[in-house]
């Protein structure tokens, strides 16, 4: 079977006609297969959903036990129409799968979905998986975005309220996977106060809590009498609501990887900028397709016009997707 | 440099100003010396260094790296420097300190300094690289003043901003002797001919808190709209200060040239013009500039009018009351047509002065400085001894056009906003304010601003035309650089006027009319009230 016919993108998102299923549907479908959790990835309204247990705990926590009609947790290898299905951790956010693809006289597909090699407190690490086919995102794929690494961006964090005791941190954090990855990682680097959060992140941190992710003490941010921690996390778009308002000369800090870029942070306002991504950066990108060494690599989003110049000058083959409905949480 | 980078960063970043001072205080106290004198003279612009271009640092790029991956990436980025830094392959080895990278830069020639550089990015960390190649371009761009500097050090220990300003000029980085006096040490002597002294400052007065003082115990002047500087001449070193001790000699040799006497005196800079003297807009054009043309030096030309004997061939007037050293001023030779003595008005009663001020002779005054006779000079800005009492300010009625997010004690609060007049049927950007709110006010206008956005741009809301703000200033001035071709000194809202319809705001015309009007605080307009853009009725 060629390439082309056993995957290829269609307006609801890639799609699979052997198995008869799409990957990271952005529109309802009769059978969907997820990656994580991340709401552009992991949408309700599907017939049928396959994904890790953790995504699908993570789905019916966002959108209800409801958000499908029937679900199955993917738990080893397992055949969907005439394909050979597994999911394998990708290192993005707690429950983040790879899916890796293979049917009789076709090639063998890995469609990565966001992923990151940075280890991550939060959930499992990236693993390899051999293909004919790799299938990558780009967000993060232009030369000069090489993330540093998190624990120092959290003494950055530290240091600032060394600094300022007396004033409060607000650290914009995307409510599911960042948020508690931040946390965690200032649990690794000593710090057991109290850590406050935004209502939106409530739920996702007390899961992570229950999967047994030590995130230590964590409270709602709620009335500022309440606050008796420095720290307080909350979706970045909490900051251009009145919800800021409650925090006397507040400290405005963005953990993302877009804060490698001045212009980015200056942008939005930020006084701390921390550069924390749940994404593979360029060197990661392109250390991971001269290891894999694909046939051909597919770009889904992102900045895919560096990533295949880079393909091309490393002999490569390489096309871009142009996916669309795929924001960044990171943003 | 690791240290360097992240105060550079921090700085960058940090928008408050007293927050800026405890980043840059924690670092002049952790770091030894002489890294910290060189990052102090790096961040207030002293650090004279070869500078490093562009181009060189493009040719750098185009060695290492794909063309089409630094297009793209610098296409992203928007800063040069900062896509060297980010997509540079280098790793961190040992520590290369701001001391090694100024003495590495300051001895490498010209040939020499492309591999010297890249030598230099290939040992270092991505933040340090950005702090490297800032310095090396002379571009820190971080917003802090020499004076906010020097404050930092002030907070370190017991000598006075006003002392260190004093003996600051003359001193060469990286300043040990400096750091040295605030952590204890001697007082360093001064190094240099024809030091900058600090001035003497006034505060606000108006006519209700004069009434309770003697107008017998005072003299009084025009207050001139120009710049207040310090003219210093001693052993033939001739220098002109701005009233911060800014050396800005180099752009106005015109005046340096007319100093041929030994002293230093205190007086107000300001630009000849037929018969009297041009406007602030005039004054402006031989502003920051290193070098000045000789057509503008023939067009400009600078004057000095003199209000105060600092020291006086060789004797330190200061401590003596002020009419003894008025007396010395008015007998002294300037030998100059250039320079003046700013001459004393005649009144006896605050009545007798409010009529001279809302009448004066000169579009160029801005009100009236009232002295004690006998105070001494004394830098800084004590209470009591001088006070400034401004006319009144301008306004016009504007439309709130965008806001933006303030930072710190506002954050979460739109409390910066661009007005603008009305220019047929379109809105004009005139300038921006976010000062002279309560904070019931400031809720009100967050709210309003909530409600009535039509588009978001970052941190930045366009909202729609409806709600007019007075906004008060102190000038106009013409300015290329602005969309509506004028720009205000000193706006700040001073009223909002929720009860008055946008379309009856202010037209961009009547400020037009306002730049050159020479008798806009006219008495017999002050005394009408009127107000349509011109001169604030006292309420
Ligand atoms: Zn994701
Ligand atoms: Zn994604």
């Amino acid at each position: 079977m060629r390439a082309d016919d056993f995957l290829y993108p269609t307006d609801a998102g890639l799609y699979c006609p052997p198995g008869d299923f799409f990957i990271d549907p952005v529109r309802p479908v009769p059978r969907a297969l997820i990656t994580h959790g991340h709401g552009d990835h992991a949408r309700a309204g599907h017939g049928a959903v396959m994904a890790t247990r953790e995504t699908l705990d993570i789905m019916a926590i966002r959108y209800g036990e409801d958000f499908t009609a029937a679900r199955q947790v993917a738990d080893g290898p397992v055949r969907v129409g005439g394909v050979a299905v597994s999911f394998h951790p990708a290192g993005h956010i707690l429950g983040s799968a790879q899916i890796r693809l293979a049917c009789q006289g076709g090639p063998v597909i890995t469609v990565s979905g966001d992923y990151c090699r940075t280890p991550n407190p939060v959930c499992a690490p990236w693993e390899p998986v051999p293909c004919d086919i790799f299938v990558t995102e780009a967000t993060f794929g232009l030369p000069v975005f090489k993330h540093p690494d998190p624990a120092a961006e959290t003494r950055k964090l530290l240091a600032s309220m060394a600094e300022f005791p007396g004033r409060p941190h607000l650290v914009g954090a995307y409510a599911l996977g960042k948020a508690q990855r931040v946390i965690a990682l200032l649990r690794q680097a000593g710090y057991d106060a109290p850590i406050h959060l935004h209502g939106s992140a409530q739920r996702l941190s007390d899961y992570h809590l229950a999967e047994g992710i030590p995130l230590g003490d964590l409270r709602p941010a709620t009335t500022p009498k309440q606050i008796e921690g420095q720290v307080v996390i909350a979706p970045p778009s909490a900051f251009a609501s009145p919800w800021v308002q409650r925090f006397r000369d507040p400290v405005i800090s963005f953990a993302s990887g877009w804060m490698a870029v001045r212009a980015r942070a200056r942008q939005r306002g930020v006084e701390l900028p921390l550069i924390i991504s749940d994404h593979v950066d360029w060197p990661q990108l392109t250390q991971t397709l001269s290891e894999l060494r694909p046939q051909e690599v597919w770009v889904t989003h992102g900045a895919e016009e560096a990533l295949v110049r880079w393909c091309e000058l490393n002999q490569l083959r390489a096309r871009p997707l142009r996916l669309v409905g795929y924001e960044d949480e990171e943003e | 440099m690791k240290a360097f980078a992240a105060l550079l960063e921090r700085l960058a970043f940090t928008p408050a100003r007293n927050a800026k001072l405890q980043i840059l205080q924690h670092y002049l106290e952790r770091t030894p010396d002489p890294d910290r004198g060189y990052a102090f003279a790096a961040l207030t612009g002293d650090l004279k260094l070869r500078t490093v271009t562009p181009g060189l640092l493009r040719g750098l790029a185009v060695e290492r790296f794909d063309e089409v991956l630094f297009a793209l990436s610098y296409d992203f980025v928007g800063d040069l420097a900062e896509t060297i830094a980010l997509i540079w392959e280098g790793e961190p080895q040992g520590e290369l300190s701001i001391t090694e990278a100024v003495h590495l830069l300051e001895t490498t020639g010209k040939a020499g300094l492309p591999a010297a550089i890249a030598g230099v990015l290939d040992r270092l960390g991505p933040s340090e690289r950005l702090a490297f190649l800032k310095l090396a371009t002379g571009n820190l761009r971080i917003g802090l003043s020499a004076r906010l500097a020097r404050t930092a050090l002030a907070q370190m220990g017991a000598p006075t901003l006003d002392e260190i300003e004093e003996v600051w000029h003359g001193l060469k980085p990286p300043y040990p002797e400096v750091f040295a006096w605030v952590e204890g040490g001697p007082r360093p002597d001064r190094a240099a001919l024809a030091p900058f002294r600090p001035v003497m400052l006034s505060t606000p007065i108006d006519l209700d808190e004069l009434r309770a003082l003697d107008p017998a115990d005072h003299v009084a002047e025009w207050k001139w709209d120009g710049i207040r500087v310090q003219a210093v001449s001693e052993g033939g070193v001739r220098r002109l200060y701005s009233r911060t001790g800014e050396d800005i000699s180099g752009a106005f040799p015109d005046l340096i040239a007319e100093i041929t006497w030994e002293g230093a005196v205190d007086g107000e800079l300001l630009v000849r013009s037929e018969g009297g003297v041009a406007s602030f807009n005039d004054l402006q054009q031989r502003l920051n500039r290193k070098t000045v043309s000789r057509a503008l030096l023939q067009s400009h030309p600078a004057g000095l009018r003199v209000y105060d004997l600092l020291i006086w061939n060789g004797e330190d007037l200061r401590p003596r009351p002020l009419m003894d050293r008025r007396a010395v001023l008015e007998a002294a030779d300037f030998r100059s047509d250039r320079i003046d003595i700013s001459p004393l008005l005649s009144f006896s009663t605050w009545d007798d002065l409010a009529a001279l001020r809302a009448d004066p002779p000169d579009p160029v005054i801005e009100g009236v400085m009232i002295k004690r006779r006998d105070a001494p000079y004394t830098g800084g800005r004590p209470r009591g001894p001088w006070f400034k009492w401004k006319r009144d300010p301008r306004v016009v009625d504007a439309v709130l056009m965008y806001a933006q997010r303030g930072h710190g004690k506002r954050s979460g609060y739109y409390s910066d906003f661009t007005f603008g007049l009305w220019s047929g049927d379109t809105l004009v950007p005139v300038g921006k304010a976010y000062f002279g709110f309560t904070d019931e006010e400031l809720r009100e206008l967050d709210r309003f601003v909530r409600n009535n956005t039509t588009e978001r741009f970052g941190p930045v809301r366009a909202v729609a035309p409806k709600l007019v703000v007075e906004v008060a200033f102190e000038g106009v001035n013409r300015s290329a650089r602005h969309r509506s071709g004028v720009a205000l000194r000193f706006p700040r809202i001073s009223r909002i006027r929720w009860d008055k319809p946008a379309v009856e705001a202010d037209r961009l015309d009547t400020l037009e009319a306002m730049i050159d009007a020479p008798n806009v605080f006219d008495a017999e307009a002050a005394r009408a009230g009127v107000r349509h853009g011109r001169t604030k009725r006292r309420e």
